[in-house]
C-alpha cells in the first residue's frame, strides 16, 4: 500500500476515486428513483463528442465535456417535459449522435489514437493531471452541497411528481436541476471510470444498497459506502493487475452487489424462519384500539388476550405472553414495562387520544 | 412564496374556498367536463361521486390546476387559479396503489415531503416541522409506523401515509382521489374513523369516490358527476329522498343508475344514460 502510494499518479488516481465515490452514488439515488437509471449511460456519450472537440481544437477536455454534458442534461429534461410520444426517440438521438460524433472527430485530432478513446471510453488511472484534480474536487464539493442542500426536494418530485406539481414546487427546475448534477459527475467520474462505465458507478451501488437500506437516508449512506470501496478499491487494484481502472471499478461493484443479494437473502431466509406470525384480527392496534401498549425492549408491543402483539410489515408478530407487569419473553429489558396504559402509551397517544365510543 | 394581501371579498364569499363559474375541462377538442358551476365552503364535507369516466377525477384534477381549463373560472380562496400560489393550502391526497416502489423510504421520510412547501426554497425541516409531522402520523394512527419501511404496509396503511403527508401541510381543505379504491372493508372503517378526526378538526373536504361505502355517514353534500357535467348536488338526506323517488318509478331500471351509488360499480360512461336532472 505504501508502495502504491508512492506513484505519483496513483496518489492522484486514489483522490480522484474518493471524490466519484462519493458522488456518484448520491447522484445516482435520485436517477434509481426517477427510473433513469440509464440516463447517466447517455450522457456519457454526448461527453465523449465534448472530448473529441476540446482535443481537436486545443481546449481543456474536462471543461468541453462538461459544457457539452449539461447542453444535453437540459436539453433531455426539457424534451422530457414538453411531451409523452417521441422523447425517448429524441434521447437516441441525441446519445447517439454524441457517441458518433466523438468518434468521427477525435479520429481526426492529433492525440486520436485508438488508446487514447479507450482510456475516454474505459477509463485510466494514468490520464488524472494534477490541474484535473482540482477542477474534479471543485465540481464534487458543487455536487454534494448542491444534492444535500436540495435532497428533500429532489426526493419529494422523484418520489411524486403529480403531488409535487399539485402542492406547488417548482418541479422542472428542479428535474433540470438534477439533469445537471449528473452531467458534471460524469464529467468527474470520465478519467477513472470512463465514459461508457460512468452510469454504473451511480446504478449499482444503489442497487446493492437498496437490498440493505430500509429508509432513503439509510440507502444512501450505504450508497456511498459502497461506491467508495468500489471506486478506491478498483483503482488500487487496477495498478498491480494492471487493468483498466473503470472496467476493475465496476467489477467490484458489481461483486459487491451479488455479495449483499446472497447475504441478505440467506438472512431473510433464517429469519423468515424464526418469527412467529399472530392470528389475524380485522382491527388495527393503535391509540384507541382498545389494547394496553406495552414498550418492549425498543418498540411497542400491543396486549391482545394475554398476547404480544407487534406491527411488523403488514401483520402482527407473535411476542409471548404477557403476565402483568412483568413480560416473559427472551430478550426483553426486564422493568420497563406495565400494563397500565399510561406513560407507556408512548408515541401512540396524542391530541387525538380519547374515550373509545 | 406566501400569496400576496388577498383580495377584499364580499361577506358573502368570504368562507368560499373552491369556486368554479361555467368551467370545463379537457384537451383542446372536446372537454371531458363541461360548464360546471360548483362551490365549497369551508367546513363541508363533499363526496363527488360518478361513474369511471364520468369526469370526477377531471374536476377533482381542475380544482388542483393539474389539468388544462378550456373555459370559465376557478377561484381559490377567493384568488384566480391562474394568480393563486400559496398551493400548500390545498391538501392532495392521489389515488395510488404504491408508495415509492424504486427506492426504499419510511412512512416518516414520505409524510415529510408534504411539509416542504411550508419551508421556503431551501429551508430544512425544523424541530416544529417534525412535531407537525409527526403529529400527522398519529392524527392517521400510524405514529408507531413512523420508521417503517412504506412497501410494507398494507393498502390502507399506504393510503393513511398519503392522507397524512397531505396533512403535515397543514392545508384548509383536502381533496382526496378515491381514498376506499383498493381497501379491505376493515381498513376501510379504520380510513373512515381517521376522517372523523379531521372533521371534528374542521377540515373541509373534498372525496372523489366511484362509491360511498363507508364514508357516506361523514357527508354534508353529495356532488354527482356523470356524462362530463353535474347531475346532483345537495344533501345526503336529499340524495337518499330522490333515489328513493326514482325507485318509486317503475321504469327505474335506467334512471336509478346515476343517483344509486352501487349499480355504478358496473357502469361505464357509455352505459349511462343521460336523463333530466329530477327535482323533488
Amino acid at each position: 500500500m505504501i508502495d502504491l502510494l508512492s506513484v505519483d499518479f496513483m496518489q492522484r488516481a486514489l483522490i480522484a476515486a474518493l471524490l466519484v465515490g462519493t458522488v456518484a452514488p448520491m447522484v445516482g439515488i435520485f436517477l434509481v428513483q426517477r427510473r433513469l437509471s440509464l440516463i447517466g449511460d447517455g450522457m456519457g456519450h454526448v461527453a465523449l463528442a465534448g472530448v473529441a472537440i476540446g482535443l481537436v481544437s486545443g481546449t481543456a477536455p474536462v471543461l468541453t465535456a462538461l459544457v457539452a454534458a449539461v447542453i444535453a442534461a437540459v436539453v433531455i429534461e426539457l424534451l422530457r417535459a414538453r411531451g409523452r410520444t417521441n422523447g425517448d426517440v429524441a434521447l437516441a438521438v441525441i446519445f447517439y449522435g454524441g457517441i458518433a460524433g466523438g468518434v468521427v472527430i477525435i479520429s481526426k485530432s492529433s492525440s486520436g489514437t485508438p488508446a487514447n478513446l479507450m482510456k475516454y471510453l474505459f477509463g485510466s488511472i494514468l490520464t488524472t493531471q494534477r490541474t484535473d484534480l482540482y477542477v474534479f474536487a471543485g465540481l464534487a464539493l458543487l455536487i454534494s452541497v448542491t444534492t444535500w442542500a436540495l435532497r428533500p426536494r429532489l426526493f419529494a418530485v422523484a418520489n411524486d411528481e403529480e403531488y409535487a406539481r399539485a402542492v406547488g414546487l417548482p418541479v422542472l427546475p428542479l428535474n433540470i436541476v438534477l439533469a445537471a448534477l449528473t452531467a458534471t459527475t460524469v464529467v468527474v467520474a470520465m478519467r477513472v471510470v470512463g465514459l461508457l462505465l460512468i452510469s454504473a458507478l451511480m446504478i449499482v451501488p444503489n442497487a446493492a444498497s437498496q437490498l440493505v437500506a430500509n429508509s432513503f437516508s439509510g440507502g444512501l449512506g450505504w450508497a456511498i459506502a459502497f461506491g467508495l470501496v468500489s471506486s478506491v478499491g478498483g483503482v488500487a487494484l487496477s495498478y498491480p493487475l494492471d487493468t483498466p481502472s473503470g472496467g476493475t471499478i465496476v467489477l467490484l461493484a458489481v461483486a459487491l452487489f451479488v455479495v449483499t443479494a446472497v447475504v441478505t437473502g440467506v438472512m431473510a431466509r433464517v429469519g423468515g424462519r424464526r418469527h412467529d406470525v399472530a392470528e389475524t384480527h380485522p382491527h388495527e392496534h393503535g391509540a384507541e384500539c382498545g389494547h394496553p401498549a406495552v414498550t418492549h425492549g425498543d418498540h411497542v408491543d400491543y396486549v391482545h388476550d394475554g398476547h404480544l402483539h407487534a406491527a411488523h410489515e403488514g401483520h402482527y408478530d407473535e411476542h409471548g405472553v404477557h403476565h402483568d407487569g412483568v413480560p416473559e419473553p427472551a430478550g426483553t429489558t426486564p422493568g420497563l414495562t406495565s400494563a397500565t396504559p399510561g406513560p407507556t402509551t408512548g408515541p401512540t397517544s396524542g391530541p387525538t387520544t380519547g374515550a373509545r365510543p | 412564496m406566501r400569496s400576496a394581501a388577498l383580495v377584499p371579498l364580499d361577506a358573502a364569499a368570504a368562507d368560499e374556498v373552491v369556486s368554479l363559474r361555467g368551467a370545463s375541462f379537457g384537451y383542446g377538442d372536446g372537454p371531458v367536463l363541461s360548464d360546471v358551476d360548483l362551490s365549497i365552503r369551508q367546513g363541508e364535507i363533499v363526496a363527488i361521486v360518478g361513474p369511471n369516466g364520468s369526469g370526477k377525477s377531471t374536476l377533482m384534477k381542475g380544482l388542483l390546476g393539474l389539468n388544462e381549463r378550456v373555459a370559465g373560472t376557478v377561484t381559490l380562496f377567493g384568488t384566480d387559479s391562474a394568480d393563486f400560489h400559496d398551493r400548500a393550502r390545498l391538501g392532495y391526497v392521489p389515488q395510488r396503489h404504491t408508495l415509492s416502489a424504486s427506492v426504499r423510504a419510511t412512512a416518516e421520510e414520505i409524510v415529510a415531503t408534504g411539509r416542504l412547501p411550508r419551508i421556503g426554497w431551501l429551508g430544512r425541516l425544523r424541530a416544529t416541522d417534525r412535531q407537525i409531522v409527526a403529529r400527522s402520523l398519529d392524527v392517521v394512527g400510524l405514529a408507531d409506523r413512523a420508521a417503517t419501511e412504506v412497501s410494507t404496509l398494507s393498502g390502507g396503511q399506504q393510503r393513511r401515509v398519503l392522507i397524512a403527508r397531505a396533512l403535515a401541510g397543514q392545508p384548509e381543505v383536502l381533496i382526496m382521489d378515491e381514498p376506499t379504491a383498493g381497501v379491505d372493508a376493515a381498513n376501510q372503517h379504520v380510513l373512515a374513523d381517521v376522517l372523523d378526526r379531521l372533521v371534528e378538526r374542521d377540515v373541509t373536504m373534498v372525496i372523489v369516490t366511484h362509491e360511498l361505502g363507508a364514508l357516506e355517514r361523514l357527508l354534508t353534500r353529495i356532488v354527482v358527476v356523470d356524462g362530463g357535467r353535474i347531475r346532483f348536488d345537495g344533501t345526503p338526506a336529499a340524495y337518499l329522498a330522490q333515489r328513493a323517488d326514482v325507485h318509486h318509478d317503475h321504469d327505474s331500471h335506467h334512471h336509478d343508475l346515476e343517483l344509486s351509488h352501487r349499480a355504478s360499480l358496473a357502469q361505464g360512461p357509455l352505459d349511462a344514460t343521460p336523463n333530466d336532472r329530477r327535482r323533488p
